[in-house]
This record gives C-alpha cells, sequence and structure tokens, in this order.
C-alpha cells in the first residue's frame, strides 16, 4: 500500500489529508489521473509529486510502501 | 538544527547565533513579515502550512547550495507556521561569510529558493474570504509535474 499525501487546496478539495491506496507500479503522471478522478481535485496537474520526500518526475514508477504527497506551487517565505 | 519549522514564535537572535564563526567578517539576517497590503487587498491574517519533514529537508538543501556557492558560508533559516497576524515573523535567515558582499547574496538566493522549492504554504485570510495563496492565481505552474533544471534535487 502507499500513503498519499495532499496539502493546502489539494487537502481542501480531497477533504482530507491522506488516504492509502495501492500505486505501486503506476507511474505518478498514472497516479495523479487515478486521484484527480476519484477525489475530484481539479487544479492537479498544476501540482508537483514528491515520492519519499523528494520531487519526482511525472515518469517516475511508484514502488510499493512509498509515500507520495501532491505539493501545489509553494508560496513560503 | 540550523533548519527548522516552528509553531511559536521565531526567535531571531537564537537564528543569528547558530552562524557566529570567527571566520566570519558579516552576518546578514533577512526578516520576513506579514504584510497588511496587497495590491490593496487588506490581510487580515495568514495560516501557514507546512509538509514538515520534506520542508526541513530542501531548506538543509539551500544551506548545502550556499556553502558550495559562496566559500565560507554558515546558513541558518527558520520558518514559522500556524497562524500570523500582521506584523508577525514568518521566516528568519541568517548568513555569515568572511566578506559583507557574499553575505548579503547568499542571503537573497535563500529566500529566493525558499519561494521556489520549500513546500510551505500560506492561505490569506481577507474581510471577504480566504484562498491558498500560488495555486488558483495559477501564477506559478510545473506543467512537467516537477521544478525545473536546478531547482530539482541537486
Amino acid at each position: 500500500m502507499n500513503k498519499i499525501l495532499f496539502f493546502a487546496h489539494l487537502r481542501d478539495e480531497a477533504g482530507e489529508e491522506s488516504v492509502m491506496l495501492e500505486a505501486s507500479g503506476k507511474t505518478v503522471a498514472e497516479l495523479k489521473a487515478f486521484v484527480a478522478e476519484n477525489y475530484g481535485i481539479h487544479k492537479l496537474d498544476t501540482a508537483m509529486a514528491a515520492i519519499n520526500e523528494e520531487f519526482a518526475p511525472n515518469e517516475e514508477m511508484i514502488k510499493e510502501g512509498d509515500v507520495i504527497a501532491f505539493i501545489p506551487p509553494v508560496s513560503g517565505g | 538544527m540550523n533548519y527548522e519549522i516552528s509553531k511559536v514564535a521565531i526567535d531571531i537572535q537564537a537564528v543569528i547565533d547558530k552562524v557566529v564563526q570567527r571566520e566570519a567578517g558579516a552576518i546578514t539576517t533577512f526578516i520576513g513579515t506579514v504584510r497588511e497590503l496587497t495590491e490593496g487587498k487588506k490581510t487580515l491574517f495568514l495560516i501557514y502550512e507546512a509538509y514538515e519533514s520534506m520542508a526541513v529537508k530542501k531548506l538543509q538543501q539551500i544551506g548545502d547550495e550556499i556553502k558550495e556557492r559562496w566559500n565560507g558560508a554558515e546558513v541558518a533559516i527558520t520558518h514559522r507556521v500556524g497562524r500570523l497576524d500582521i506584523t508577525d515573523v514568518a521566516v528568519v535567515i541568517a548568513v555569515s561569510t568572511p566578506h559583507r558582499a557574499d553575505a548579503y547574496e547568499a542571503n537573497r538566493y535563500a529566500i529566493e529558493r525558499i519561494k521556489e522549492i520549500v513546500p510551505i504554504w500560506k492561505k490569506e485570510h481577507w474581510e471577504d474570504g480566504q484562498k491558498w495563496i500560488g495555486n488558483q492565481l495559477e501564477t506559478v505552474s510545473y506543467p512537467s509535474g516537477k521544478p525545473e533544471g536546478d531547482d530539482l534535487n541537486e
């Protein structure tokens, strides 16, 4: 299983901070498409993804146990 | 612990003290504060949220980048999360270097990088509503799904 984390407006849209999904074998892009459709999230295409706390490109393959975070454009500072 | 996310008010002097070194001829300190007016719109307060474990790693990465670019630099960064009122301190960056020009440049580099790669978000609360900043405005987007080029995890 994989833990999927949502932040900022993505969390508001998903209605939860995190969900558990079977995502291993999917690419980041495939997971984005799946989550956007199943959790009603509209702006996922402008979000980055992090796998285990490091930015990951759309084509990266997710492995069993990886923690995936969807990261909207940041606004710290 | 030179890179921290803080749920309580930042002790500015404590951040500065972390970069004190005998080799330094200068320490620059950047203090980011909550502004009341943005393009004429009045902010009541802000909520900052972080993906804390990753945010600390990315602050560390920025410190490492600075040490590679500016010889002899020491860096400390603390970013606040939670509710902040107008004039509250959101971020403190301290950089020490042997010579002053480097301390100014490296400090500027740190705040610009924070705005690019550190997973922290602010939610603006106005009299007539609230919004997470950095998303719906779509002033920044990542069509490739990741930051470009050297924004990645060097």
